[in-house]
């Protein structure tokens, strides 16, 4: 046993607090030694435990006609006909991301395919959400521009090595990210029905087998350093990053396709956060079964390492699998042909504990069940998030002189959160496997099976603006947009998966915001029938004591047939616009979240915009119907910046159009308020469409025509727009290289 | 007619050649590991894109070395056709069965984007199938796909006709815009950008299959 002496400053550094120290005690019987103290301490972390969020995570949706798997597996399961099913589920990286850009990144990316293909699914699809801080502010820019190029070229590295391609995604920018940018990775991968693997130990005498890269001392305590603010001292925890070898996860993954194919692997889990010590004291909860194992069998990539150092490395790349006692040799077989490490280290036990030795000694010994399963559950104080009154001499306000609306536009196509991504996305190999349909900067990335005619459309949404005025409405605002992108491809969604991230969860204003937008997730997902089947949370993004605003992102799957997608574009002139769910309405107090109030009044005030969530279905349904008739030459959610950025976005492609309104409201209001359930569409056949949407009881009013080269868009006699396409196309498609190059 | 796809570790693409060869050209395709000393009686190779040994160092400077490669140049010496796309092409240039090099793309980063290639020769069995000068659209994927050599060899490359395909709009700094190059002999083939993910409408291009109809076409055993 070790001799380090445990003293409440040693407690304290593990971040355990004193009563749940007193837990440890009264589980063991005993006090803790030290690889104890350090295997409690990252189980109980609030990465792995969500002690903070579990309490309300329970009042989440998470079941569904389609849910194989729901939350507490290593990925939700979803049945998507044919024999098939697809893994998915996002996870955040964000500490990592800010410490090391590039490797934070990249582990990102390779820990969430791990999840996927450790339930036996080959990862298809990847997207990632990513926030950062605005690249021009004034003293963070040149580091928010680093960490923005650092962050793409890692998920670069690590998914195109891999073979997966990365199909879509968001990014976005506001001074609350300066300290504590948000990379979100969401994967995706598809399986037979029949071949799903799960992370439980079974079979009492059972080999325990240790596979992939070597046990190093990197990332001891991520999973810490996740549950913690950052400090002026966090730039020392860079060697707490782990470094990613996504060749040898490429290595791995077909490894355990093909060895599950032998028939001898009973569970499997990949060590991810807390390494070989959540591996293998999970599966033995979830199997009921206790694990026992010899540190001396792990391959180590360093001599003279610790029980402590060798079960909280989180060295990347490694598996742990439970296979059938005498068919060992099957494994190893299929290991060695990809040449890579596969050990027996141990075995399933019938007593319940987590049993490590280390030259013979026992070095640990903890019921398993307790370790992975009775965290400290908190119901932390929280209070409701204010209302952000509206400033006076805001708008609209005659004595304020407004931009012209022109004008307004060009500055929206140009603003970090609206322009085009391009030099992001053209980084990601986005076409590897020939299954996408639909890539980047489409309104849903769709996926095809080619195995069963089946085509899987995905979006990641989440809006801070709207989450700092109302962190219920901006959740369900979140929930309503990724369901819209999915209807605007003609897809219905079935599934959902969701990364929180918020502050301090001690702090009651920032615990009230994570309660809220729980509340407000589960609402929209039980209503728009989008059971959430897993995710992660995010707690302690603040450097010195500045939180993050509410973000909370929600990733929606959907199916559709396959067949060739409905893109944006404008694909011909002389076509008639439809603004499907019509013009909607919009005051004061809805539009201070929106990003003219961001970009062009530099304000943040008031309420999002208002959902009305039966109506937002409807509009959706209509959608579909009109994308099932084939009615749809185009299709495109109206979201950020509203209107006019929606329509010169359908534009970029080279045909343009000519939009009239007989509108009540200001300009500014017409063009640019982001009220949901609308989506513009281009059709040969405008009657066919309104019979659909009059059918659903929403409006669908025609609003203007297709026609060449240029967007015009008047509201009665007034013309508010007027702009050659190249021009849009150059600001638009420009304008994140300069920025990055400034 | 019978195509082998060779399969390194961290080939990925491979998937994506056999379902192009298999299911959008209706021929037969076989997966060839990487430690096969023989080929098993294929009618054309193969190297399909990816990072065969991760190309932590130089990309393909492994694999030239691996056991299948000698197959490989075998089959190549006998006028056996070998395709090699992307990471096959740096392979296949590595190991000395193409001439030049493929360094990091101008910009230094990673680009997945289509572009457009120009058809320079017909004569050659991954080209008969077009049309003179034809322009074809497939996407490439590379972050060390700028080809350079020195002048000779590019005069000499031109002069023999063994540009198979030039990029209209350069996208990563090759020298003389060279997007795809073959051997003396004409039966090897080194191209960056990707035919196999332009083999049907749902990929946005079917122009990749050119390519592959080309090969079918010269060498198909019971071909006239």
């Amino acid at each position: 046993m070790s001799t380090v002496a445990i003293t409440p400053d040693l407690v304290a550094q593990h971040q355990l607090a004193e009563s749940e120290y007193r837990k440890i005690v009264s589980i063991l019987g005993r006090e803790p030694n030290y690889t104890e103290l350090g295997i409690f301490s990252v189980m109980w972390s609030e990465h792995c435990s969500y002690k903070s969020s579990r309490l309300h995570l329970k009042k989440l949706p998470t079941r569904g006609k389609l849910v194989v798997q729901g939350p507490g597996e290593n990925a939700g399961i979803v049945d998507v006909g044919g024999g098939y099913v697809i893994a998915f589920k996002i996870e955040s990286h964000n500490h990592p991301s800010f410490i090391e850009p590039f490797q934070g990144a990249a582990t990102g990316v390779g820990g969430i395919l791990r999840d996927i293909f450790t339930m036996g699914a080959r990862p298809i699809a990847v997207l990632d959400s990513l926030r950062f801080g605005p690249l021009n502010d004034a003293q963070a820019g040149p580091r928010n521009r680093r960490i923005l190029q650092g962050v793409v070229a890692g998920i670069a590295h690590y998914g195109n090595c891999f073979g997966v391609p990365t199909v879509g995604g968001e990014c976005v920018f506001e001074p609350c990210y300066n300290g504590n940018p948000l990379v979100n990775v969401f994967a995706l991968g598809v399986a037979k029905k029949d071949d799903i693997f799960y992370a439980r130990a079974a079979g009492i005498g059972n080999p325990v087998i240790y596979v992939g890269a070597k046990t190093g001392r990197d990332g001891i305590h991520g999973a810490s350093m996740a549950s913690a603010e950052f400090t002026e001292e966090s730039k020392q925890k860079r060697p707490n990053v782990q470094v990613g070898d996504p060749f040898l996860e490429k290595l791995l993954l077909e490894a355990c396709l093909e060895a599950m194919q032998t028939g001898a692997i009973v569970g499997i889990q990949d060590m991810g956060a807390a390494g070989l010590t959540c591996s293998t004291c999970e599966m033995g909860s979830r199997g009921g079964t206790g694990i026992e194992i010899e540190l001396d069998l792990v391959p180590q990539r360093e001599t003279g390492m610790t029980p402590y150092e060798i079960m909280l490395s989180e060295s990347q790349e490694r598996m742990l699998l439970v296979a059938a006692k005498g068919r060992e040799d099957e494994v190893f077989q299929v290991f060695r042909k990809w040449g890579l490490d596969a050990v027996t280290i141990g075995q399933v036990t019938a007593d319940g504990l987590l049993r490590v030795r280390q030259h013979g000694q026992v070095v640990a010994e903890i019921p398993n069940r307790e370790l992975a399963d009775e965290a400290p559950l908190y119901d932390r104080p929280h209070t409701e998030s204010p209302v952000r009154p509206c400033p006076e001499g805001t708008h609209p306000s005659p004595a304020r002189e407004l931009m012209p609306p022109q004008q307004a536009l060009l500055a929206l196509l140009a603003s970090g959160d609206i322009c085009s991504k391009r030099y992001i996305w053209e980084q990601y190999d986005y076409q590897v496997r020939t299954n996408t349909l639909a890539g980047p900067g489409a309104d849903a990335a769709i996926v095809r099976i080619k195995e069963n005619g089946v085509s899987i459309a995905m979006s990641l949404d989440g809006n801070s603006r709207y989450g700092y005025l109302s962190p219920r409405e901006g959740a369900m605002l979140a929930v309503a947009e990724s369901c819209r992108n999915l209807a605007a491809v003609g897809a219905l969604p079935v599934a959902a998966t969701n990364c929180l991230n918020f502050g301090n969860p001690e702090r009651p204003e920032i615990m009230g915001q994570l309660v809220a937008a729980i509340e407000g997730l589960g609402d929209a997902c039980r209503f728009f029938d989008t059971p959430i089947t897993g995710g992660n949370v995010s707690l302690y993004n603040e450097t010195l004591g500045e939180g993050i605003w509410p973000t909370p992102v929600i990733g929606i799957v959907g199916l559709m047939p396959t067949a060739a997608p409905v893109t944006m574009d404008f694909k011909a002139p002389g076509r008639s616009i439809i603004l499907l769910g019509g013009l909607g309405n919009c005051d004061e107090t809805r539009f201070g979240g929106t990003q003219y109030a961001k970009v062009i009044l530099k304000e943040l005030w008031g309420l999002p915009p208002a959902l009305d969530m039966d109506y937002e279905k409807r509009v959706h349904d209509a959608m579909r119907e009109i994308v099932a008739a084939g009615l749809a030459e185009s299709a495109h959610d109206l979201s950020d910046g509203g209107l006019a950025v929606a329509a010169a976005e359908c534009c970029l492609g080279g045909v343009g159009a000519a939009l009239h309104f007989e509108s009540d409201l200001s300009p500014e209001f017409l063009l640019f308020h982001e009220g949901p359930s609308r989506i513009l569409i281009s059709t040969a056949n405008p009657d066919g469409v309104a019979e659909i949407a009059a059918r659903h009881a929403v409006e669908a009013p025609r609003v203007g025509i297709t026609m060449n080269s240029a967007l015009a868009i008047r509201n009665r006699d007034a013309t508010l727009v007027i702009a050659k396409i190249d021009s849009l196309n150059a600001i638009y498609e420009g304008s994140l290289e300069n920025q990055l190059r400034s | 007619m019978k195509f082998g796809v060779i399969v390194f570790p961290g080939s990925n693409c491979d998937h994506d050649a056999w379902f192009a060869v298999n299911r959008n050209l209706g021929h037969p395709a076989e997966y060839i590991w990487h430690d096969s000393p023989t080929l098993s009686g294929v009618d054309a190779v193969i190297l399909p894109g990816g990072f065969a040994y991760g190309d932590y160092l130089r990309c393909g400077a492994i694999a030239k070395f691996s056991p299948v490669m000698a197959a490989v140049r075998k089959f190549a010496a006998d006028g056996g056709p070998v395709l090699g796309i992307c990471n096959g092409f740096q392979i296949l240039v590595e190991a000395g069965l193409l001439p030049g090099a493929l360094i990091r793309n101008r910009n230094l980063k990673f680009i997945c984007r289509e572009v457009r290639l120009r058809t320079e020769t017909l004569d050659s069995p991954f080209t008969s199938a077009a049309e003179p000068g034809q322009i074809l659209r497939m996407p490439i994927a590379h972050g060390e796909g700028c080809y350079i050599a020195d002048e000779r060899t590019l005069d000499e490359l031109a002069a023999e006709d063994r540009v198979a395909f030039r990029y209209v709009e350069n996208p990563n700094g090759s020298m003389r815009d060279v997007a795809g190059i073959l051997n003396a002999r004409r039966n090897v083939l080194g191209l960056m950008p990707h035919p196999e993910r332009a083999t049907e409408p749902l990929m946005g291009s079917s122009d990749g299959l050119v390519v592959f109809r080309s090969l079918v076409m010269a060498f198909q055993p019971t071909a006239a």
